[in-house]
């Protein structure tokens, strides 16, 4: 039972697609200044370097690897959904999920290490933006794992089939999220 | 279409406290904004008291002690601008007028709608809570500067500054949700025939005080996360001994904290707008001039933000910069300000009390927008930095924006929100008892302000310098006006509940207005139009030459042209 108002679409584009659109710009200033706040910090404070130099770079590539690859099934479930084809949709989105989950699993471990290395919150300021930065992009993460979820068991009943386009958008911005975050907090030394 | 739900009556849980109807929500942000802005009067009260009777025991209060003044002060400015200032002007107005005045029967989203309104309330009772945790509520001003705010021994509210910035945060959260709704709804769901200029300024101030307030917000959302961190988990974000920066802050803060000076602003200079094209009945002057105004102050709201901070320490040559861009802001706002005089001119002026406000506003803003210009040049704010003239000066902007503001739009919409009409007379009362005490109030601080008066000073009394009885006297006056102006709050009260239960009914247009919501029934129903309209011409067509009447609405169809739709029934 959508009003009325939902089911308009004067600018052409579609509702959802739209408010999804919002969601994101409103998301890029949230990573923007955290992430420009790092970035001042970097500049002011070499030794940030030797820092960086802890984090593991190789369990942060594979992760790039993982998290990029998973939003190809996400692409092909958007056009499976296109097609009409829920099941199909949901089926690709199952495998973006277990990207995801494979991106949470990798990092809980990784974390697990620096920890027990004595890298911490606390450590020092690095340390403090390292966790914070890939936490707050972790959450996006198991956020999106979450959503993709819903919408799979929609649309596997064939309902709701917009939406997986809709998912797909966010992830990539969860994608693209990391884009940077990879090479600011790994390869930076 | 219409939505009919006669076929189940709802109870009253689902009806009022759990509706998705966008004007129910409209009035859960108006009732909650109403109930916090009698709390942060009732702490300005109690705090002015002990600023005008020194360590007299304040009537309904107590004994101010000087922790419980820093809680009050900081919880003041923070309530009535996150929880009166937002909720009201944009989440209540905005709520309750987009569908109607677009055309529509609802938000785009109405679940995510009453969420957002949940997460308010949730903020609001977090904020709340914070003043019943041990060591009381935070008390470290509403811009919450580390490392005062950073660490409990030094602000001694461990609890409470960390309950402060949770309510924040959350209260951000449900006005990200809220705005993304506003302006996707305004964006994607107008009437048929409603072309950009054909929307309502009103409408317009909302959608992009939505945008500025999502485009800046997120940096403090990630500052309010990382002051969170150094308060509970050590770490040291903020603290210069641990590679922190504690000037971070305020650029995260005011890179916010000014752009939502025109988040509360744009709304309140658009109610105005629309209030005096009424009871002008002429034409907005120069309506596209106001939405290009309003879209530079929106870009340039980004550039101002470090006057905050000129004595905090910054490069000389960046306060210049930001000298120029803030000299500059008050271009576009000195032309909405004389657009509405322009309105005016040669209007049929009819001074209802929805206008008193509305020309309140502009006469009282001016004053607000003048001072500003001293604290915005550089070489003024170093003497002027943390005085009271600064508290005046914004209290000069943000009475007008959150009070007279929004009692300008609550006296012209009451009508169609309750389908009552106000008592005009308890109404002008309530106005000259409440704009001529505003006046005692900050006129004096002005003074004392320019005489050395510091912002955060508990006890003036134990300052020789300023302690001389010609500066206590002012201080008294503004108390005795705080007490005063307050006091006619009641009169509002009484005229609210008065008009709300046995005032004269309204009919659909009792202002003879254009705008949309004006040919839905008054209170309008589910679903808002019986036949949901389409639109013909702009919003203010008044005073047409060779037109009967002299206002022209925007769903009546030109001339000749068929119409489908029932004759609106005046």
């Amino acid at each position: 039972m959508k009003p009325i108002a939902t089911t308009r679409s004067v600018t052409g584009i579609p509702t959802g697609r739209l408010a999804v659109w919002w969601v994101i710009a409103s998301e890029i200033v949230i990573f923007g200044g955290l992430l420009a706040s790092y970035v001042m910090h970097r500049l002011g404070h070499p030794e940030f370097g030797d820092y960086a130099a802890n984090t593991n770079t190789w369990i942060g590539a594979f992760n790039t690897l993982v998290l990029l690859s998973s939003s190809l099934s996400a692409v092909l479930a958007h056009q499976a959904a296109t097609r009409g084809e829920g099941k199909q949709a949901a089926k690709l989105l199952a495998f973006t999920m277990l990207g995801g989950l494979t991106f949470a699993g990798v990092k809980s471990v990784e974390w697990t290490i620096e920890i027990s290395h004595g890298y911490v919150l606390s450590t020092n300021a690095f340390w403090s933006f390292y966790y914070t930065a890939a936490g707050l992009h972790a959450l996006h993460v198991i956020a999106g794992v979450v959503l993709m979820g819903i919408v799979a068991v929609d649309a596997a009943k064939g309902k709701e089939l917009q939406r997986v386009e809709l998912v797909g958008n966010y992830w990539h911005f969860v994608d693209i999220v990391w884009i940077f975050l990879f090479p600011l907090l790994y390869i930076a030394k | 279409m219409s939505h009919d739900h006669a076929h189940h009556e709802d109870g009253f849980i689902k009806k009022y406290l759990w509706s998705t109807d966008h004007k129910i929500i409209g009035f859960q942000y108006l009732f909650t904004g109403m109930a916090l802005a009698l709390l942060g009067g009732f702490f300005a009260y109690a705090f002015r008291m002990q600023l005008g009777f020194p360590g007299k025991a304040v009537p309904g209060y107590g004994v101010v002690s000087p922790n419980e003044y820093n809680a009050l002060v900081t919880n003041h400015g923070t309530i009535m601008i996150f929880w009166v200032a937002m909720p009201v002007l944009i989440a209540a107005f905005g709520n309750f007028l987009i569908p109607l005045m677009i055309g529509c029967d609802d938000m785009v989203f109405p679940r995510l709608n009453r969420l957002s309104y949940q997460i308010f309330l949730l903020s609001a009772l977090v904020l709340l809570a914070s003043f019943f945790v041990p060591g009381g509520a935070f008390g470290g001003a509403w811009t919450s500067y580390p490392p005062l705010s950073a660490k409990g021994q030094y602000n001694l509210t461990p609890a409470g500054s960390s309950l402060w910035l949770v309510a924040v945060a959350l209260e951000f959260v449900a006005f990200l949700m809220g705005g993304i709704n506003f302006v996707t709804t305004v964006m994607n769901s107008r009437a048929p025939g409603m072309k950009w200029a054909d929307i309502p300024v009103v409408i317009w101030m909302i959608v992009l005080a939505s945008i500025i307030f999502m485009a800046s917000v997120g940096p403090l959302v990630a500052g309010a996360v990382m002051l969170l961190f150094d308060q509970q988990l050590g770490t040291g974000f903020f603290d210069p001994n641990r590679g922190g920066d504690p000037i971070l802050w305020q650029h995260l803060f005011w890179f916010f904290g000014h752009p939502e000076v025109y988040v509360v602003l744009l709304p309140a200079v658009g109610i105005v707008i629309d209030v005096i094209a009424v009871f002008s009945r002429k034409k907005v002057f120069a309506y596209k001039t106001v939405l290009y105004t309003a879209f530079a102050t929106g870009i340039l709201s980004f550039f101002v933000w470090a006057h905050h901070q000129f004595v905090a320490g910054i490069d000389p040559r960046m306060a210049n910069v930001f000298t120029v861009t803030t000299v500059l802001i008050s271009v576009p706002i000195a032309e909405m300000m004389f657009v509405t005089i322009a309105t005016l001119y040669g209007g049929s002026i009819t001074l209802s009390t929805p206008m008193l406000w509305a020309l309140a506003f502009v006469a009282e803003f001016l004053i607000g927008g003048v001072t500003g210009i001293f604290l915005g040049s550089s070489g003024s704010d170093i003497y002027f930095h943390d005085t009271y003239f600064v508290l005046a000066h914004f209290h000069y902007t943000f009475v007008p924006i959150a009070i007279i503001g929004t009692f300008a739009g609550i006296t012209f919409w009451f009508p169609k929100m309750f389908g009552k009409m106000m008592d005009e007379k308890l109404g002008k009362a309530h106005f000259w008892a409440t704009i001529i005490p505003f006046n005692f109030i900050f006129i004096p601080l002005f003074i004392t302000g320019s005489a050395g008066d510091h912002r955060r000073i508990y006890d003036y009394t134990k300052f020789p310098d300023l302690a001389r009885p010609e500066l206590q006297n002012l201080r008294m006056i503004a108390t005795i006006a705080t007490v005063a102006m307050l006091a006619a709050q009641v009169i509002f009260l009484y005229n609210f509940a008065k008009s709300l239960m046995s005032g004269k009914k309204a009919d659909k247009n009792p202002w003879r207005a254009n705008t949309l919501e004006w040919t839905a029934p008054s209170p309008p129903p589910h679903g808002n139009f019986a036949v949901l309209p389409s639109v013909y011409r702009g919003p203010y067509e008044y005073s047409v030459p060779g037109r009967k009447s002299d206002y022209w609405p925007q769903d009546e169809p030109p001339e000749g042209k068929a119409d489908a739709r029932e004759e609106a029934a005046e």
